[in-house]
């Protein structure tokens, strides 16, 4: 070693051997941008800023504004049936409801029906994880999230486990359009309401030659009503794990209060270019007991527009910072011309 | 992280091969056994492993340590487990331990098991193998110096064979040779020197370049041949290993039970380096960890920075916060939980139906939160400040302003945990010789009988190497500057008597110029530096023209034999005596440098030219006649009442002198005929006027080419470097030291030939009497003559008075007295070292009366240094003043600059040194350590002339007493009122207890900067060692953090470096601290919207890898690269170093608005989607994305309005961490179907990249975010700038305005300073001393009653 050192070290002669390299980066000297806070950059960015989100504020307020929406509670216009619901034995009693609306101008448009709940905490940690992806893949695996509703005592699985699927929202909902003491339903789609990845990628049935022996073996979930393999009677394709209802119960909402998509309605005949004006009735099958959490139910009709739902706090937000900015370089001009004057600006 | 890691291992590469090029000096950088001689008692019994005392040693030896050290921590087995335990110890990872655990709790687990683990397997795998590393260099350097060879004596094969260190026992016989370094400690036995003398250079131990004596022990050394290791029938005894470097006690025992002592006069040191000595035998007494060497060494000591000490309080913030938040989360969940009695669908009833009560669920939330929470505690931050500081030492070894051409050597980092503490240094402990100083000696001036002789053509010659310096010059250089002094001798005269031979000598000389020149060129480079003070800038001086015309009369006279007047040939013999003086009164050894460390025997000197002795005889007899000397004439009897073997010898002498009549005429002839015609017309050097002469002789009598140029090719080597300046002084007037042996001294004098003194006595250095004497034998008048040089302090008092009788020549005596005092006070005001010389002649009957006593002395066996030193004290009485010298220890390049620099940075500076106190309040002064106004307060422990001179000077004796529990306080708090602090004769362990007194007591941090091994402990101690690549080895160097090769970096190093590894690693944690706080505050927030149930809106993986992959580098650039201030204007202003120095941007309050900012901009962060989002069908990772996006956003854009300079590396790393955001998370949503237990992000992002509103919530989010914090910098850029924002803004003006706008600032400054000085310092303006009687009682009496006196606070 000490040989190859000293080798070196002759080789190195001219050039030294230990000398660090005279590079911008090494020496520290790479042109930086030094960000100044000039007047002009300082004043151009705040105002700059005000102007913009005061524009966009206005614009989405505008669209929000074009939004037509009606959101109508039913807890406790079907008390009746809330009751009855109370006791949990009488879980296969059929109760059914309806309530009646008026829709005093036509939502035009595409128009979407939620049922939306409040004070129903899905985003409860261990209720939020109760699940198992896997199995909704069609995959036959035993998942020890979804306790306590995995299975059975007698050993027999739950199809789908978990909490939230053994909690799925079961209220069913059929619009009627009253027009002159005739009552036409309206049309609504069951399906594409889903996000297309998880009605194609995301759930999966367990592949057989048909649906119940793919779910031979296993049983419903307690609350439930009807096996998974039937929850779509009229359409063989909706059934099982990707049936839409299903799969939208399954996206976990964020808050307490939310709504999901649960019909669109399907834009034929009178109902083309959305829905008319006129009296309306919902008839509803009410199975979801929710009193015991002093939860609520909605059902609610609503269109889209590109900048979300109804939720005008966006708009507001903007038009509210905007000002604030656009204030904020006011103020910053003040104290410039006034320090200009002192002379004492960055400098004694 | 990989790349800083093999940067980090190509470090280390460096550095061990470096220490291989170095050679290998023995670390013992750490030793853990301190205690390990507890159980021998007070004394340790040496037995020989021979013979008949097998049974005694086996009994004995087991309880020694052999000589094999160890100074890593790990081995191969142990690393695991040891490794982790270390990092255990750190509380962080303890914490994340505690988590992983937790997280295998069901009940409380929040993340997948697997998850929770990636941040600490990461954290200390990185840590794991960085400390691997660093360990594995210290024990490649062990096994390295455990493996050195030595010659050990085995008893089978009865000779010396070789054996490796590590196998050296005590007890064991040890032959070393010439240039072998000491294995262990040994007891020496045998010395091939006739004398029993051995010389040693303890280079490596204590830092002095010089040679020491060692003496082969009483009763052995009278042995012709080698001591046979069988015959070795004695037992030592002495004392248990102890670290005092200057003590050693004990006894060989012999056979016969005679005893013989031993002091630290027979010890070789381990470490330590023989010289001059062909071969010596030793036996080991203490080995390995036991050895002196390794006993002086404190120890390693875990540096941790200051700014380190101050996060983790900040982190124990942090968890306090976390409690608080989990303590929320807890109860929330219990009241939210009291309020459903029965089971609904989300709370999940346990296996046997029921709920599990509020209180236990709240407890489950509490860990379950503490889990989710965790990132609270900035689990990165740990890695990224190693990997920041990493970074952050590459760039300071890159460096190029640390690049020092002579040596071919840079910074090197050593410590790589400890870079910004350099921006926080309050005080610098700085040794003085070697890093003040460059450690070599020059001669600049003497005074001669009151005649000063300014050498002016030395002084510049002296500013050309100023300047070769300064230009770093290279070879070229070096020949330009020889030629020159070859143009300069061209022009003399002389060259027209002989011009093809001067052509001659002049290309020799020329040739010798050169190769010293290069010599100096590679000559601190540690390898070549065994030639001792050897640089042409000491070696070679240039003599007075005034002094030389004089001194040339001496052999002008001594040819004409006519008198001149009485005025100039006393004159003359005071010159004559001066320079004799000089050459004889030292230790110097002489040796060649053509045969290393080859003694210069008397068989060398027959061919010198001469003149007859009788000539020689008669010159001196008429000089001394002159010296109105009262003692009579000696006579032959006298002078063979000598030792019969000296007589022997200098009969020799003579008679080899006289063996060649014939080469002394011509020598004669020619010297006359030169030295007739120069006295008139030279004025310029007159050097080569004697190589002519030398190259006449040589020409003439055609003898040998050897003595062409004696001149350069004699090597002197001095116990202190001092006294080979003096040396080489009197070799520039040709009085030539040839040889020396302990009873004879040569010289060759001035054309005269060469004169052989008989020495007598030498009475050495001591700082008592701060002389030192040599007793000689004229060899011309055949007198005692006693040579003395030592401090004008005390020299000055032992002179001849005048009272005795007034004649002529004693008035003459006070007015040269009165005139070199004068001098004297000249050069010390000047920096000069000074010395006195002074002489005295006496009788044979007088010699006999002292000698009679003296001996006396030495045979007494109580307190015989006293004696000794009463007895030496009775010699030195009486003296004729010769003269005076001033020497140079020449200040290193900038220091005095480097000095004012780093007050002016607010920085104390104490100089701590072993030195004598004049020499250290000298170059105290000349660094501008100490100004002329100040006042100088000396500490004192004995009753000696109070020092009056200008800070607070300590010596070591009184540092003993100080540094005594009862006294630290008082003391520190006079040292906190002195702006500069010198100690002198400070032994290593107490320049170590000193920095760590003021480390612990004042808690300030301390920066210790020493080039030499008596500097270690000292370096060790301090929060930053600093090492000098100096001509003394690598001990300093091996033990410091950081190691420079000039004093004059320090500059750069603490003032830019400093403050910007300071700032940016501040700026970093505190961005960290932000970044955490904020981020995991979305998740709390979150929590009061899902029962405070611990869910996480955000997938568990990207929370993870949110702050260990996308966040992390971006900071970590930020950490190494910013750049508030450029180095120029930082250079320039010193006072900035104060911003972080008084930690002014990392205060308290920094930590809570940084806090608050981040809540707040949590706050917005979550909430702006909340509302957005608010009763739509957003499901939970859906409403998560858009908040971690914009958290990235806002805490990336952050950064930058943070950055002080951006560059395209941040631009690149800051654009690469968004997108890579983007990529990971669009690829984990098209990828993840099943990957969490929990619902997964499938498919999330993509879903958002194509909606509007996602945009929209982002983009508002992070505006709405990072307003507030860009008006605070805007409006604190304009309202109430910190220095550091206008000397930033500094940077941005043209050349000429900065300058301009530096000079308003200083001056602004300037009239601040003054303002606060006129109100602190107050009136008084006496000198004050404060001297104990060397009891702490009275040191602390007097300290107390003087504290009250005003102390001039420093400027800045």
């Amino acid at each position: 070693m000490k040989n190859k050192m000293s080798f070196l070290q002759q080789e190195g002669e001219a050039c030294p051997s230990r000398c660090p390299d005279n590079s911008a980066f090494r020496q520290q000297r790479l042109p930086a941008w030094k960000p100044q806070f000039t007047i002009t950059a300082v004043l151009s960015t705040f105002f700059l800023t005000g102007m913009f989100c005061l524009s966009v504020g206005v614009c989405l307020i505008l669209s929000a504004n074009s939004i037509r929406e009606i959101q109508i509670d039913y807890s406790d216009k079907c008390s009746d049936c809330s009751k009855l619901r109370e006791n949990s034995s009488n879980w296969n009693k059929e109760c059914l409801c309806s309530v009646n609306f008026t829709l005093k101008e036509d939502i035009l448009g595409d128009v979407f029906m939620y049922y939306g709940l409040q004070n129903f905490y899905q985003n409860h940690r261990r209720y939020a994880i109760s699940r198992s992806d896997a199995q909704l893949l069609g995959q036959n695996v035993n998942n020890s999230y979804c306790a306590p509703f995995t299975t059975y005592q007698n050993g027999t699985p739950m199809a789908p486990c978990g909490a939230i699927a053994n909690s799925m929202f079961n209220d069913t909902f059929d619009l009627f359009y009253n027009l002159n003491s005739s009552v036409t339903q309206v049309p609504l789609l069951k399906t594409g309401n889903s996000w297309w990845t998880d009605k194609n990628v995301k759930f999966r049935n367990p592949k057989s030659y048909n649906l119940s022996s793919a779910f031979a073996g296993t049983s419903r979930p307690p609350y439930w009503q009807k096996p998974v393999y039937l929850l779509d009677e009229e359409d063989e394709r909706n059934n099982g794990y990707i049936n839409d209802d299903f799969i939208i119960w399954m996206r976990v909402s964020a808050f307490a209060t939310f709504r999901n998509l649960y019909r669109r309605v399907r834009r034929i005949r009178q109902f083309a270019d959305g829905l008319p004006a006129g009296n309306y009735t919902f008839h509803i099958s009410y199975n979801f007991p929710v009193t015991k959490f002093k939860a609520r139910k909605h059902v609610i009709l609503s269109t889209v527009v590109w900048s979300g739902g109804s939720n005008p706090f966006l708009g507001i937000a903007y038009v509210i910072s905007g000002t604030a900015a656009t204030l904020a370089g006011f103020v910053i001009t003040a104290i410039h011309l006034k320090l200009r004057k002192r002379k004492t600006y960055f400098q004694k | 992280m990989a790349d800083p890691i093999r940067w980090a291992r190509y470090r280390w590469q460096r550095l061990i091969s470096t220490e291989g090029r170095e050679g290998s000096r023995p670390s013992n950088s750490s030793n853990k056994y301190h205690q390990s001689s507890k159980a021998i008692g007070k004394h340790r019994i040496v037995i020989p492993c021979l013979g008949h005392f097998k049974e005694e040693y086996e009994k004995v030896s087991k309880l020694y340590m052999n000589n094999k050290i160890r100074t890593t921590k790990y081995t191969l087995l142990n690393f695991l487990p040891r490794n982790l335990f270390e990092q255990f110890h750190r509380v962080a990872n303890l914490y994340f331990l505690f988590l992983v655990v937790l997280n295998w709790v069901p009940l409380v687990e929040a993340f997948q098991k697997e998850i929770a683990m990636l941040p600490l397997v990461a954290v200390l795998t990185i840590i794991a193998v960085k400390d691997g590393l660093e360990d594995y260099s210290k024990y490649k350097m062990d096994k390295q110096i455990n493996n050195l060879l030595t010659k050990v004596y085995s008893r089978k094969e009865k000779k010396y064979i070789d054996e490796c260190w590590k196998n050296v026992n005590v007890g064991d016989f040890i032959r070393l040779s010439r240039n072998e370094i000491i294995p262990a400690d040994m007891v020496l036995l045998y010395s091939s020197d006739l004398d029993g003398i051995c010389y040693i250079e303890t280079a490596s131990l204590d830092g002095e370049t010089n040679l020491k004596q060692r003496q082969v022990v009483r009763g052995y050394s009278e042995q012709v041949s080698e001591i046979d290791p069988e015959k070795f029938s004695s037992r030592i005894e002495c004392e248990s290993p102890n670290n005092d470097l200057g003590r050693f006690r004990g006894f060989v025992e012999h056979s016969n039970k005679d005893r013989v002592g031993l002091s630290k006069e027979n010890l070789l040191l381990r470490g330590c380096t023989v010289r001059n000595t062909e071969a010596v035998v030793g036996i080991v007494v203490y080995a390995g960890h036991e050895t002196k060497a390794m006993l002086n060494n404190s120890g390693p000591y875990y540096k941790r920075s200051k700014l380190e000490r101050k996060v983790n309080t900040d982190i124990l913030w942090c968890v306090l916060l976390l409690i608080l938040m989990c303590l929320t989360g807890a109860i929330g969940h219990g009241i939210w939980l009291s309020r459903y009695s029965e089971i609904s669908f989300f709370t999940i009833p346990e296996p046997d139906g029921k709920l599990i009560p509020p209180t236990l669920a709240a407890f489950n939330v509490f860990w379950t939160m503490i889990i989710l929470l965790q990132v609270l505690i900035p689990i990165s931050l740990y890695v990224s400040i190693e990997i920041v500081k990493l970074g952050q030492i590459y760039l300071i070894q890159n460096d190029i302003d640390f690049y020092h051409e002579k040596t071919d050597s840079t910074i090197q980092c050593r410590a790589l945990n400890i870079a910004e503490d350099l921006g926080q240094i309050q005080y610098i402990f700085s040794d003085k010789t070697g890093t003040l100083t460059e450690n070599k000696m020059v001669f600049r001036r003497c005074s001669i009988a009151g005649q000063e002789y300014c050498h002016e053509e030395n002084a510049k010659r002296l500013e050309s190497y100023q300047e070769m310096d300064s230009e770093d010059g290279d070879s070229a250089d070096h020949q330009c500057g020889s030629s020159m002094h070859i143009s300069k001798w061209e022009g003399d005269d002389c060259r027209a008597v002989n011009e093809p031979l001067n052509r001659k000598s002049v290309n020799l000389l020329s040739g010798s110029h050169s190769a010293l020149g290069r010599e100096d060129g590679a000559g601190d480079a540690p390898h070549s530096g065994h030639v001792a003070f050897s640089s042409p800038i000491e070696t070679d001086v240039i003599p007075d023209t005034q002094l030389l015309k004089k001194f040339g009369q001496i052999s002008s006279h001594s040819c004409d034999q006519s008198e001149a007047s009485s005025k100039l040939s006393l004159e003359t013999m005071y010159i004559t005596d001066f320079f004799l003086a000089l050459a004889i009164c030292n230790t110097v050894v002489v040796s060649v440098p053509s045969q290393p460390r080859q003694k210069m025997r008397l068989s060398s000197l027959g061919r010198m030219p001469i003149k007859s002795l009788e000539e020689i005889r008669q010159m001196f007899q008429r000089l001394s006649i002159r010296r109105l000397s009262s003692s009579p004439l000696p006579n032959v009897k006298e002078s063979s009442s000598e030792s019969p073997s000296s007589f022997v010898s200098k009969l020799s002498v003579f008679r080899m002198k006289m063996a060649s009549p014939a080469l002394d005429e011509t020598a004669q002839r020619a010297a006359e005929l030169h030295n007739m015609d120069s006295p008139e017309n030279s004025h310029v050097p007159q050097e080569l006027d004697m190589v002519n002469v030398a190259a006449c002789c040589e020409h003439n009598s055609a003898t040998s080419s050897i003595e062409l140029s004696p001149l350069p090719k004699l090597c002197y080597e001095a116990e202190s470097p001092d006294e080979a300046a003096l040396v080489h002084a009197a070799r520039a007037y040709r009085c030539i030291l040839q040889s020396r042996t302990p009873d004879q001294v040569t010289v060759d004098f001035a054309g005269l030939g060469s004169l052989t003194f008989q020495v007598l006595h030498i009475l050495p250095f001591d700082s008592v009497r701060k002389r030192m004497s040599v007793v000689v034998r004229h060899p011309v008048s055949n007198k005692v003559v006693v040579y003395t040089k030592g401090a004008d302090s005390v020299m000055m008092g032992l002179l001849r008075t005048a009272s005795e009788d007034t004649n002529n020549s004693e008035v003459e005596q006070m007015k040269i007295k009165e005139r070199t005092q004068k001098h004297l006070d000249d050069y010390a005001r000047k920096g000069l070292r000074t010395l006195c010389i002074a002489k005295k002649v006496m009788s044979d009957a007088e010699y006999a009366e002292w000698l009679n006593h003296h001996f006396l002395a030495e045979t007494s066996i109580d307190n015989r240094e006293e004696l000794l030193l009463e007895s030496a004290i009775r010699l030195e009485t009486k003296l004729t003043l010769l003269g005076a010298t001033g020497i140079e220890d020449r200040l290193q390049e900038g220091v005095p600059d480097t000095i004012q620099a780093l007050r002016k940075a607010g920085i104390k500076i104490w100089m701590l040194t072993g030195d004598k106190r004049e020499t250290a309040v000298n170059i105290a002064y000349a660094c501008k350590l100490l100004e002329p106004d100040d006042r100088i307060f000396t500490l004192k422990s004995q009753n000696k002339s109070p020092g009056f001179s200008a800070g607070l000077v300590i010596d070591g004796r009184t540092l003993e007493h100080v540094l005594h529990d009862s006294l630290q306080n008082i003391f520190l708090e006079l040292t906190e009122k002195c702006r500069a602090v010198v100690c002198c004769r400070a032994t290593p362990l107490q320049k170590s207890v000193l920095v760590r007194l003021v480390r612990n007591k004042l808690k300030a941090m301390t920066l210790a900067v020493g080039d030499g091994a008596n500097d270690v402990s000292m370096i060790q101690v301090a929060d930053t060692g600093v090492g000098i690549f100096g001509q003394e080895g690598m001990q300093a160097v091996m033990a410091s953090d950081f190691a420079v090769c000039q004093f004059r970096h320090l500059k750069k190093l603490l003032l830019v470096h400093g403050h910007w590894c300071y700032t940016r690693l501040t700026n970093m944690v505190l961005y960290f601290f932000y970044k955490n706080v904020a981020y995991v505050n979305l998740l709390f927030w979150y929590q009061f919207f899902c029962g405070f149930s611990g869910t996480s809106m955000t997938d568990y993986w990207i929370l993870i890898l949110f702050n260990l992959l996308f966040t992390s580098v971006p900071p970590i650039i930020y950490g190494v690269l910013d750049k508030d201030v450029s180095a120029e204007v930082l250079l320039q202003l010193p006072q900035l170093y104060m911003m972080s120095q008084k930690s002014l941007a990392y205060l308290p309050s920094t930590f809570w608005i940084t806090l608050l900012d981040a809540f707040y901009q949590s706050i917005v962060c979550f909430f702006v989607p909340y509302f957005t989002y608010y009763g739509s069908d957003i499901d939970i990772f859906s409403f998560g994305n858009p908040i971690n996006t914009a958290a990235l956003f806002i805490i990336l854009f952050h950064l930058l309005i943070e950055c002080k300079s951006v560059t395209w590396i941040h631009t690149v790393v800051v654009v690469g961490s968004i997108l890579f955001y983007f990529v990971f998370t669009l690829a984990f949503g098209a990828t993840c179907k099943t990957h969490n237990p929990s619902s997964n992000p499938y498919w999330i992002m993509e879903q958002h990249m194509t909606d509007p509103v996602f945009y929209l919530v982002c983009l508002l989010t992070t505006c709405v975010a990072l307003l507030p914090r860009y008006l605070l910098r805007v409006l604190q850029g304009t309202l109430f700038p910190s220095p550091v924002l206008r000397a930033k803004h500094l940077d941005r003006l043209t050349p000429e305005e900065q300058r301009e706008a530096i000079k308003r600032w200083r001056d602004d400054s300037v009239v601040n300073c003054r303002v606060e000085l006129h109100t602190i310092s107050g009136s008084s303006s006496s000198v004050t001393a404060l001297e104990t009687r060397g009891s702490p009682a009275g040191f602390c009496t007097l300290a107390q009653h003087d504290l009250t006196f005003p102390f001039r606070k420093q400027a800045f």
